[in-house]
């Protein structure tokens, strides 16, 4: 492991690395995402960087490519520092990125997407004609057989993804990021980028390539770095590892996340999906959740595994009430609450802990005290008020319960970490008294010690009780509280696991360390 | 940029911390209606006397009534702009039943009570209400658009009535039973006009309704964030028609007040007043995006504008110069409130990845938030 040479912050061999970040961090509100970090690109190869959702690799990339501005620490280009002011200024430079969220315009054609903001112009404005003939030969050159004149917002997810992938190349960039660029593609698709990788490298480019699927970066890695709670653990030469060099730093040696709490009986059943159907909004044809049954007991917790795009926070959010099912039911303590609305449902004894927090979980013009006490709000009402007696007493009880660490309930809530965020949302949901608790990705975007705080609560109150059924996308979170490990993978559930199983038979199931 | 907004979250660790600049930026509608007044007082010797400060808030009652509404329908992170329409409306409707409603079939003509004549009024405000509040909730029709087609097609309801024309001797006869429309507006108790005590009332009930009820913080709740409010259990589809039905409401209150002041209603009464009452909010330091502001504030809006236009015409400024004047002094509340909520709307996005920006460099599109923020 040739980390050493880095960690000391020196500065990098111009001649062998064409962009590095220096002592990079990068906080947004009390939440560190970056911690330091020192990450170098080297000329002409492809560097792949490995970590778990929310190590902090996207933030990184957007660093790199100018979306963000580091907190402290600095960006150096062939031996030289700079700031990138906005990604033209960086696209100047000659780097550009493929976003793993899709930056496209659903409502403009492929062409228009490919020159967004760098349209070609003539004498007659916009030459359309040009621009039309460049997307021709991009689309030639990935094998695919798009015509430019199509909407995106027509194309499967998939053929966006390749359109993403040809806006990046038609810049003639020397760097090119990739955040996930294969997460939509089939193996064929994968195999045409793979080639076009190494003709680019051939050419000279540079590439950062992120990716989920392990066995397939590894591909085509020349170098790999390791990210972990915002902080890289490892960097080596894609000669020197393997598949299990990587898990092992992505996971690192184990903060302990907890047990399964023992010592008690399951109850009855808590929750009882019953092959549940939800469709794809833009392809009402196809099936995001397709045919999934699960029960879970009084006092259990399933957790639910997959890669993204697996169907874990349709599933959940169908569940919950937020999106609508053509098939199946849901019942709760053995009554079908398919047909209920959300509060309903949280009035029934179901309560969801959403994956976006800032989007779904919190309202961030109120205080911590307020938020904390939304769900159950009804339950303080005084004849016509609000009784803000017994309102505060729920709400000093939350803040000890789930142990928030703020300056008290009056705060806003925006001056908290993520992982108190993270409390407040879950302290929020528990308060509504629920006896089945979905919470998707509890763990995403806080750090490792928040993350066995949330999962210790968990352990408790299913210890007295609760059902848990909890989503992650990282495989050392299966193995931490949970009973029973379920995968999910295309929508359906690929595999179910007792609590003895391994990181492997994981992440086989779930299609991640397995070449397609 | 961030260090601003430290200040802030100070103030919440050491409750009663003192900063000067939270201080004036909190307190920026009531220093300004002080500096109003100062600034007329030294004018004119007509500015500071009771007879003046009565006839200006006698004004000011009918901006606020319809500022009070719209505020319920900005911390919704909606608009309003069929407020001012809806005020000319209810003083048609009430003109109308003054002056009896003719039976033909029976060949008789119905004299409703004063009393029957207000719950009227009000119920075509309401109707009004909740046609905006389904067409927003339940058919996602932008607010700015829906309402802005209820601003014409209630306006032409109210010319189509009269024809054009204006009701006026709304005072009613005695042996018709119908006396006591004019006491709402024109009458004082105590010195001080009837619409100044309603306007009171309404202010308390919505203070109540805010802070006190769970109506008010499911409203703080879905217009701060719709979709975490959804999924804590808020009715955020129901809390929206009832805001919309509160702003009728408050409009045609308005609307009767102002046709009984006058014992006359205009079918063009409250042309533009929508903007006023946005105008008011605005300045009481509400957030057009949803979620903040209160009462407190939007009255005290309601007063600086109305404090300041009566202000320019006692002082003979031209009522050019008084449009340039109001407009100026909204621009600027509203400058001040995107200083006061820059730094804190840049904390709603820590924790998670913020959404990615094209790589172009173009914002997102949000088109919804920027019309509404023209209409300030």
């Amino acid at each position: 492991m040739s980390a050493d040479e880095i960690v000391d912050g020196a500065a990098p061999d111009a001649a062998e690395i064409v962009l590095s970040a220096r002592d990079v961090v990068k906080t947004y509100g009390g939440t560190h995402a970056l911690k330091g970090v020192n990450f170098d690109i080297h000329r002409g190869s492809v560097t792949t960087l490995f970590g778990e959702n929310g190590a902090g690799k996207s933030t990184l990339m957007k660093i790199l490519s100018g979306v963000e501005s580091p907190t402290s620490g600095q960006i150096i280009l062939d031996g030289e520092t700079v700031s990138f002011g906005s990604t033209v200024d960086a696209r100047d430079r000659g780097i550009s990125i493929i976003h793993q969220e899709l930056s496209l315009a659903p409502n403009l054609n492929v062409r228009d997407n490919i020159f967004m903001g760098r349209e070609i112009t003539g004498p007659g404005g916009v030459d359309y004609a040009e621009e039309a003939k460049q997307a021709r030969q991009l689309m030639a050159e990935l094998e695919e057989n798009i015509d430019p004149s199509t909407l995106v917002a027509d194309l499967r997810l998939g053929q966006q993804q390749i359109v993403e992938i040809a806006r990046a190349l038609s810049v003639d960039s020397r760097i090119l990021i990739m955040d996930e660029p294969t997460s939509a593609l089939s193996a064929t698709e994968v195999d045409v980028l793979f080639r076009v990788i190494h003709e680019l490298k051939a050419k000279g480019v540079s590439i950062v390539y992120i990716s989920h699927h392990l066995e397939e970066a590894l591909q085509i890695t020349d170098f790999a770095v390791v990210l972990r709670d915002g902080s890289i653990t490892a960097t080596a030469d894609a000669a020197d590892i393997d598949l299990e060099w990587i898990v092992r730093n992505m996971v690192g040696a184990g903060f302990n996340l907890g047990e399964p709490p023992t010592g008690y009986e399951f109850g009855e059943v808590a929750l009882q999906i019953d092959s549940l159907r939800v469709p794809d909004v833009e392809n009402p044809d196809r099936s995001v959740v397709d045919g999934v049954s699960l029960d879970v007991r009084e006092g259990e917790i399933v957790c639910i595994y997959g890669l993204m795009g697996a169907g874990r926070t349709e599933l959940l959010e169908a569940v919950a009430g937020r999106v609508p099912f053509t098939g199946g039911r849901v019942l709760l303590k053995g009554e079908d609450i398919s047909h209920k609305s959300i509060a309903e449902r949280i009035e029934a004894g179901l309560s969801l802990v959403p994956e976006d927090r800032q989007r779904d979980g919190l309202v961030q013009t109120m205080t911590v005290s307020r938020n904390l006490s939304l769900a159950s709000i009804q339950t303080f009402v005084r004849g016509l008020f609000l009784s803000r007696r017994s309102e505060q007493a729920l709400v000093d009880d939350s803040i000890r319960d789930v142990r928030v660490k703020t300056s008290g309930g009056a705060a806003e809530i925006g001056s908290l970490s993520g992982g108190n965020q993270q409390k407040v949302v879950i302290g929020k949901m528990l308060a509504t008294k629920p006896d089945v608790i979905l919470l998707d990705e509890p763990s995403r975007g806080i750090d490792v010690g928040a993350k066995a705080e949330v999962f210790r609560l968990l352990a408790e109150r299913a210890a007295s009780g609760l059902a848990v059924v909890y989503s992650t996308s990282e495989v050392g979170e299966c193995l931490s509280i949970a009973h029973r490990i379920v995968v999910m993978s295309r929508g359906r559930i690929s595999a179910e696991f007792g609590s003895d199983t391994t990181k492997e038979q994981i992440m086989a199931a779930s299609g991640e360390a397995v070449v397609a | 940029m961030t260090r601003s907004d430290d200040g802030l979250t100070k103030t919440g660790m050491f409750s009663g911390g003192f900063s000067l600049g939270k201080l004036i930026l909190e307190g920026r509608a009531f220093l300004a209606l002080i500096a109003i007044i100062v600034v007329f007082s030294l004018l004119s010797p007509d500015y500071f006397t009771f007879h003046n400060l009565v006839t200006m808030s006698s004004h000011v009652s009918i901006y606020a009534l319809l500022a009070i509404g719209m505020l319920l329908v900005i911390l919704n992170g909606g608009i309003d702009l069929s407020v001012g329409s809806t005020l000319g409306l209810s003083g048609i409707v009430a003109g109308y039943l003054m002056h009896g409603v003719n039976l033909k079939a029976m060949g008789i003509t119905l004299f409703p009570a004063v009393w029957v004549v207000v719950i009227v009024s009000c119920a075509v405000g309401a109707l009004i209400g909740v046609i905006n509040g389904v067409l927003i909730s339940k058919f996602k029709v932008a607010p700015f658009v829906a309402t802005l087609g209820m601003l014409y097609v209630v306006r032409g309801v109210a010319l189509l009535i009269t024809n054009g024309l204006t009701y006026n001797n709304l005072e009613g006869k005695p042996e018709l039973g119908n006396t006591g429309f004019d006491w709402l507006g024109f009458n004082t108790l105590l010195s001080i006009p009837v619409g100044v005590y309603v306007m009171v009332i309404v202010a308390i009930i919505g203070s109540i309704v805010l802070n006190r009820t769970v109506f008010g913080r499911w409203l703080y709740a879905s217009g701060g964030n719709e979709r975490a409010a959804e999924l804590s259990g808020v009715p955020v589809k129901r809390v929206k028609i009832w805001v919309y039905v509160a702003s009728g409401v408050c409009s045609a209150i308005a609307g009767i007040i102002l046709s009984s002041e006058l014992t006359s209603a205009s079918p063009t009464a409250g042309n533009s007043y929508e903007l006023t009452a946005i105008a008011a909010v605005v300045i009481g330091g509400a957030s057009l995006m949803g979620g903040r502001g209160n009462i407190r504030g939007t009255l005290l809006g309601a007063f600086v504008i109305g404090f300041l236009s009566d202000g320019l015409v006692i002082i003979g400024i031209s009522s050019y110069w008084q449009t340039v004047f109001t407009g100026a002094v909204i621009v600027f509340a509203v400058l001040l409130n995107a200083v006061q909520y820059r730094g804190r709307r840049k904390k709603q996005k820590p924790g998670s990845l913020p959404p990615a920006t094209p790589s172009s460099g173009t914002e997102p599109p949000q088109a919804a938030p920027v019309l509404e923020k023209t209409a300030g």
